[in-house]
């Protein structure tokens, strides 16, 4: 019998093109393209293609994302002298950086000391709300629920705290992170230490314990939803309201395992919680970051969070005598 | 056969995989308090290479003693005219050994007449001598008995292994401007962190701390592009050295000199003498090196950590021949 019990699809269930339910608003733009069939894409997902829907804010958001990636890759070309060849060997360490401290927040530094990071920056936040609302509208346009487009206003909270919010209230462009591989990379570890360790931020703690939590409800889910696809369980939603032997075995092996199981539905519930609180709180804890607190190991050590060690060295002081 | 080839070609990918490690084995020893990550690991092999690789040559048989002084019988003698002519003779001798073995006397003495200043490595070899002295006065609180001599960072070389230019790009008007970081470099270990930390911070005197000494914020206008510098700086020490962060920091607090091993109090000092010895000696000498000797912006090669430690904690391991030179030795 055929099932799904590989890491990838094996079965591929060839039908004619559908165009998809019709849209209960008025459209602007209809769904365009006509649908074919992709035997590769097919075994990591639906085989059928298209049609597609860009509409007003996708045809703006791929033109502002585009804008965006062209300052910053060519910012990046020309820190390379325009070399083809010393842009790809070198584009990990590659960046385009935000203005110096002594510009503040000022909106009109020079271009080539911070004004082309803050011109891409703009674009590329208009082209991630952009995209946003056409995730909104398309959800409402099919009458489905918006959690897609709340989700990804999560992620879009920690992208705008990062570059933008607490830039601004710390008074400095120069606080935001730079457009690069690695560039962003170093961004983080400095951070960390100028603000006296990260670790100890307990909003950090928070967004870790989601994402690892992410991880672990993924593959839990995954993993019980593959197990019990011989039984049909990855008809995940149609079970939610007509429990099969699939799910009814899935909810049997956690409650023999853990004894406790969650249902069909409220699994997705906890996924999509963890995954949103995860820059929901990393948002929280950059924002505090030198704007509430400026050293989060000493915050820890008034707070009872960090642990005191034996004094191992005992005849080390500050050779400057706690100078700056 | 299908069997035996996959092994072959299992085999050799492992290999591949590898051929960047050193061989083993590491040894690691503990150094702060136990779970704090304060861990020292080192490859013996690549230590004992680095010590043969750099051993000091022979040093000239000792001086007799007594005898009239240099300073009466030489013209031109600067700085050691009080030793007598036979230590006088064994210190240039083994000076030589250090640092022109190769070219002799001859590459700071112009012919016959050693008198003559006309070499320009005269000259610095004379300002190099009182660098030596400044270092050693006084149980310095860097090199404390140990002491340095020419050896320590020339090795045999007539300019030390490690030694850096200033590196400071001017932007383009337009576009493309690198900010000082974000280009592939040793300095700071490939890090896309500034590549010239050391034209600010060992040739000036600009400031490496960044964090807070409290909780809140008490008006500490460090910046995250500053903490980047002083990264990069830092990124230098631990490969000068061949060290871990933990060498000198508990990492969870790196700023808290409480929880720091006394190592980092010996860096500080460091730095401190990094600092005099290239804004007193050593970039002055722009002025009397010739071009080839110069970086792209006219300076001199200067000194960091690498110049004398040259990928150990303690240059050459400690070795310390200074009570044999007290002509070398400061006031």
């Amino acid at each position: 019998m055929a099932g799904y019990q590989n890491i990838f699809t094996r079965v591929q269930v060839h039908a004619p093109p559908y165009d998809g339910v019709p849209s209960e608003q008025h459209e602007l733009w209809p769904r365009a393209g006509r649908p074919f069939f992709s035997y590769w894409l097919g075994k990591l997902g639906d085989a059928q293609i298209g049609p597609i829907h860009l509409g007003t804010t996708g045809i703006a958001s791929l033109l502002c994302g585009f804008i965006a990636i062209e300052i910053i890759g060519l910012n990046m070309w020309a820190s390379v002298d325009w070399s083809p060849v010393e842009f790809v060997r070198q584009l990990p360490w590659l960046a385009l950086e935000p203005p110096g401290a002594e510009y503040g927040i000022s909106l009109f530094p020079p271009l080539n000391d911070g004004g082309w990071w803050l011109i891409a920056g703009f674009f590329l936040t208009a082209s991630i709300v952009l995209w946003w609302v056409r995730v909104y509208t398309r959800a409402r346009a099919l009458g489905m629920g918006t959690h897609v487009a709340w989700a990804f206003a999560a992620a879009i909270w920690l992208y705008l705290v990062l570059g933008f919010i607490r830039p601004l209230l710390m008074g400095s462009w120069s606080e935001a992170v730079p457009f690069g591989i690695f560039p962003h990379l170093d961004w983080t570890a400095a951070f960390s230490i100028r603000y006296g360790n990260l670790f100890y931020n307990p909003f950090h703690m928070l967004s870790i314990a989601f994402l690892y939590g992410s991880t672990l409800l993924f593959a839990m889910h995954g993993a019980t939803i593959l197990a019990v696809s011989r039984y049909g369980g990855e008809r995940e939603i149609e079970q939610v309201v007509d429990r099969g032997t699939a799910s009814e075995r899935a909810a049997l092996f956690w409650r023999w395992t853990m004894g406790f199981n969650a249902t069909m539905e409220s699994i997705h519930r906890w996924a999509w919680w963890f995954a949103v609180l995860c820059p929901l709180t990393g948002g929280i804890g950059i924002l505090l970051t030198g704007t509430a607190v400026d050293n989060w190991f000493l915050w820890s050590v008034k707070h009872g969070v960090a642990p005191a060690y034996p004094d191992v060295f005992p005849a080390v002081t500050d050779p400057a005598g706690g100078a700056p | 056969m299908r069997f035996l080839q996959a092994h072959v070609i299992v085999g050799l990918g492992v290999a591949l995989a590898l051929s960047g490690c050193e061989a083993p084995p590491p040894e690691s020893v503990q150094q702060g308090f136990r779970g704090t990550g304060m861990v020292q690991v080192d490859n013996m092999k690549v230590v004992d290479k680095i010590m043969t690789d750099t051993a000091m040559p022979a040093l000239p048989p000792a001086a007799p003693g007594g005898g009239p002084k240099a300073g009466d019988i030489y013209q031109n003698v600067q700085l050691l005219g009080d030793l007598d002519i036979a230590s006088f003779t064994r210190l240039m001798t083994a000076l030589t050994t250090w640092v022109a073995p190769d070219q002799g006397c001859a590459y700071c003495h112009e012919g016959a007449d050693m008198a003559s200043d006309a070499l320009y490595t005269k000259v610095v070899a004379r300002r190099m001598i009182e660098m030596t002295r400044f270092i050693n006065s006084g149980g310095h609180a860097h090199v404390g008995e140990t002491g340095v001599t020419c050896f320590t960072c020339h090795r045999g070389e007539n300019v030390p292994a490690t030694t850096w230019f200033s590196n400071v790009e001017e932007a383009g008007v337009f576009a493309g401007n690198r900010a000082g970081q974000n280009a592939p470099s040793p300095v700071p270990q490939y890090a896309s962190l500034p590549v010239d930390p050391f034209t600010d911070m060992l040739d000036g005197e600009a400031a490496i701390r960044v964090a807070t000494n409290s909780a809140l914020p008490r008006g500490n206008t460090r910046n995250i592009k500053d903490t980047e510098a002083t990264y990069a700086l830092m990124m230098h020490l631990s490969e000068a050295l061949d060290v871990n962060c933990t060498y000198c920091h508990n990492t969870r607090a790196f700023y808290n000199w409480d929880e720091s091993p006394p190592t980092r109090v010996t860096a500080w000092h460091g730095i401190q003498m990094v600092r005099a010895l290239n804004g007193d000696y050593v970039s002055p000498l722009a002025e009397v090196l010739p071009e080839h000797r110069l970086g792209p912006e006219g300076d001199a090669p200067k000194v960091n950590c690498g110049t004398c430690h040259q990928g150990l904690p303690k240059p050459m391991g400690g070795a310390s021949v200074i009570a044999e030179f007290p002509a070398l030795q400061g006031d």
